[in-house]
C-alpha cells in the first residue's frame, strides 16, 4: 500500500516543478535571474507584483479577462439548463443529431475559426467587447455545459416531476425551487468547466480585442515580446493567472471527479 | 423512458441559435473561402476545387500533417497508460483525496500560453530549473532552440505535464464507481491483480476512458498555443504542427484561399477519427 500512493506523490511533485519554478522566479530580480541558476530567490523583491498592480495595461487585462469570462459562465449554463432538461426528458425530432453536432463543435480547430471570428464579430460591431469573447466562447462552452449537465439530470428519476406536478407545481416553479437544488451539484461543475475553458482560452480571445477588452493572456505576450527579457514580470504575471482557477476549483473539489463520469457518451 | 415532446425544441433553441451563429457563419465563410482566388482588393473569383487540390499535393502540408498525427499518438500512447496508472495508485478516500485532485487539476487551470511561458522559462539552459540539472550536472547537451529532439521531447513532455490529470481524473471517478462488493467477489475467487483490473476495474471504465481518448485526441490534433509559444515551431519547421502552420498561412501570410481549404481538410480529419473511434466505442453498447 505504502509503494502503491508513490506514484501519485512522484506524480504530484513532477506537476508541481514548473509552476514552483514560475512562482520563485517572479519573486526574483531581473539581474539575478539572468545571472544563473538559483533554487531559491537570493534577494526577495516584490518589484514584478508592484509593476502588475500599479500599472493600468496590465491590472486592467485581468479585470477584462474576469469580466468576460463570468458572463461566458453565466450565459453558458443559463441557456444549457432548459436544453440539457430537453435531453434528459423527452424524445423529440432530430435529438440525438443534435446532441452530436452540438459535441463536434469541440472538434474544431480554434486556429480553423480565427480569422471568421473576427470578421463575423466586426461587421456586427461587437469587436473589442467583453461581450464579442463571451459569445464565442459559448462555442465550445455550451457543448460541455449541455453535455455535463444532461448527466447529472438523467440521473435524477423522472418520478420526482411527475410528484411535483401532481402536486400542483407550474413548470418554472418545479424547476426553480425542487429540480435546481437536487442537481445543484452538476450546476457546480458545469460552471467550472466553462470558467475553466473560458479562462484558459487565448486565442479566440486575442483575435477578438484589441485595447478595450484585452485579456491579460494577450497582454502578456505582446509586454513579453515588446519588453524583452523581462522573465520576472512575466513569471508574476503568469502567477497570478493560476489564483482565479486554484480559487474556483476549491469550491468544486468535492465533485470535480464526478463531472465527466456522470456524463453520457 | 423518455416520452415524446416536440414542445421540447423550445428548450433547446437558445442553445441552438447562440451555437449556429458561432458555428455556421464562421464555416461558411471559411467554405467561400475556399473555392475562391483574390488578388487583393476584396476582388475574389471562382476556383473551384483547386486549393484542395494543391493542399493535399502539396509536400508541406503533408509534413504538418504527418508532425500533428506524430504528436497526437505519442502523446496519447504516454497518457493514457499513465493516466490509468496513477489512478488506480491513489487511495480511495480519506482527506487526501480531494488534496491530490485540487493539485493534479491545477495545471489545467493554467491560460495556454501561460503553460508555453512556463515552459520556456522552465527549460532556458543555464537559467531554467530544468535546463539547468539537464545540461550542468546531469551534463547531458539540452537545448531545444537548437536540437530538433530536445524541442520534440520538451513539447511532448509540456502536453503530458498538462494534461494527463484529465486522464487521472476521468480513470478515478470510473473507478470509485465500484462497488466494494466486486473486490470482495475477486477476492474469494481469488483473483489476481492483473485479473482484477483486467475484468472488473477496465469494463467500469470504459465510458469514462472512451471520453478522455476522445478529449485527448481532438484536444492534442488541434493543439496550437501552448508549442507555439514554447518552440514557435522551431528549431527550423521541425516543431511547426498543422494547426501551427494553418495559423502561419492564414495569419502571417494571409493566403485565405490555401488557408480556407486546409481548415476545412484539417476539421474533416478531426471529425473523421472522432466519429469511428466513437462509433468502435459505443459498438457493443447499442447490441
Amino acid at each position: 500500500m505504502r509503494k502503491r500512493s508513490l506514484i501519485p506523490l512522484v506524480y504530484i511533485l513532477f506537476l508541481l516543478l514548473p509552476i514552483y519554478w514560475l512562482l520563485a522566479m517572479s519573486f526574483k530580480t531581473t539581474n539575478e535571474i539572468l545571472a544563473g541558476f538559483t533554487l531559491f530567490p537570493q534577494t526577495f523583491t516584490l518589484a514584478n507584483y508592484r509593476t502588475i498592480f500599479t500599472d493600468p495595461t496590465w491590472y486592467w487585462g485581468y479585470i477584462n479577462s474576469i469580466i468576460y469570462v463570468s458572463i461566458n459562465t453565466v450565459l453558458s449554463v443559463l441557456v444549457a439548463l432548459p436544453a440539457a432538461y430537453a435531453f434528459s426528458r423527452y424524445r423529440f425530432l432530430g435529438d440525438k443529431h443534435l446532441f452530436f453536432w452540438l459535441l463536434t463543435n469541440r472538434m474544431a480547430p480554434a486556429a480553423v475559426f480565427a480569422l471568421p471570428f473576427f470578421q463575423l464579430y466586426s461587421a456586427i460591431g461587437l469587436f473589442d467587447t467583453h461581450i464579442a469573447v463571451a459569445l464565442a466562447h459559448c462555442l465550445f462552452n455550451i457543448p460541455l455545459a449541455v453535455w455535463i449537465l444532461e448527466g447529472f439530470m438523467s440521473s435524477v428519476p423522472k418520478e420526482l416531476d411527475e410528484t411535483a406536478y401532481v402536486d400542483g407545481y407550474s413548470f418554472p416553479r418545479f424547476f426553480v425551487t425542487i429540480f435546481l437544488p437536487t442537481i445543484k451539484a452538476g450546476v457546480g461543475v458545469a460552471a467550472f468547466f466553462c470558467f475553466m475553458f473560458s479562462w484558459v482560452e487565448m486565442l479566440l480571445a486575442k483575435t477578438l480585442t484589441a485595447v478595450y477588452a484585452k485579456p491579460i493572456v494577450a497582454t502578456m505576450t505582446r509586454t513579453a515580446s515588446s519588453a524583452g527579457y523581462e522573465l520576472g514580470l512575466l513569471a508574476a504575471a503568469g502567477t497570478l493567472t493560476i489564483i482565479p482557477g486554484a480559487i474556483v476549483i476549491y469550491f468544486v473539489r468535492n465533485y470535480i471527479a464526478k463531472g465527466f463520469a456522470l456524463g453520457r457518451v | 423512458m423518455r416520452s415524446v415532446n416536440q414542445k421540447a425544441w423550445f428548450f433547446v433553441l437558445p442553445v441552438l441559435v447562440l451555437v449556429a451563429f458561432n458555428a455556421l457563419i464562421p464555416i461558411m465563410t471559411v467554405v467561400n473561402y475556399s473555392v475562391q482566388e483574390t488578388f487583393g482588393n476584396n476582388q475574389f473569383f471562382w476556383h473551384g476545387l483547386g486549393w484542395f487540390q494543391d493542399i493535399l499535393q502539396s509536400d508541406r502540408f503533408r509534413a504538418a500533417l504527418g508532425r500533428q498525427v506524430l504528436f497526437t499518438v505519442m502523446v496519447l500512447a504516454i497518457q493514457v497508460p499513465l493516466g490509468i496508472v496513477i489512478a488506480l495508485a491513489m487511495p480511495r478516500k480519506g482527506f487526501w483525496v480531494p488534496v491530490c485532485l485540487v493539485l493534479m487539476a491545477l495545471p489545467m487551470l493554467i491560460p495556454w500560453n501561460v503553460v508555453g511561458a512556463m515552459w520556456n522559462i522552465f527549460t532556458l539552459p543555464k537559467i531554467g530549473m530544468m535546463g539547468y540539472f539537464l545540461n550542468d550536472v546531469l551534463g547531458i547537451r539540452y537545448d531545444m532552440t537548437q536540437d530538433p529532439v530536445a524541442a520534440w521531447v520538451t513539447i511532448v513532455v509540456m502536453d503530458v505535464w498538462h494534461w494527463t490529470s484529465l486522464v487521472v481524473l476521468l480513470c478515478y471517478a470510473g473507478l470509485v464507481s465500484i462497488p466494494d462488493a466486486y473486490y470482495q467477489a475477486a477476492k474469494i475467487d481469488g483473483a489476481s491483480p492483473w485479473k482484477v483490473f483486467r475484468y472488473i476495474q477496465l469494463p467500469k471504465m470504459k465510458t469514462v476512458l472512451t471520453i478522455a481518448i476522445l478529449l485527448r485526441f481532438m484536444d492534442s490534433f488541434n493543439v496550437y498555443t501552448e508549442p507555439f509559444v514554447l518552440t514557435g515551431g522551431g528549431p527550423g519547421n521541425s516543431t511547426t504542427l498543422l494547426s501551427i502552420d494553418l495559423v502561419k498561412i492564414a495569419l502571417g501570410q494571409f493566403d485565405l484561399g490555401p488557408a480556407a481549404a486546409m481548415s476545412l481538410i484539417y476539421f474533416a480529419i478531426t471529425l473523421l477519427v472522432s466519429w469511428l473511434f466513437y462509433t468502435l466505442m459505443t459498438k457493443d453498447d447499442r447490441r
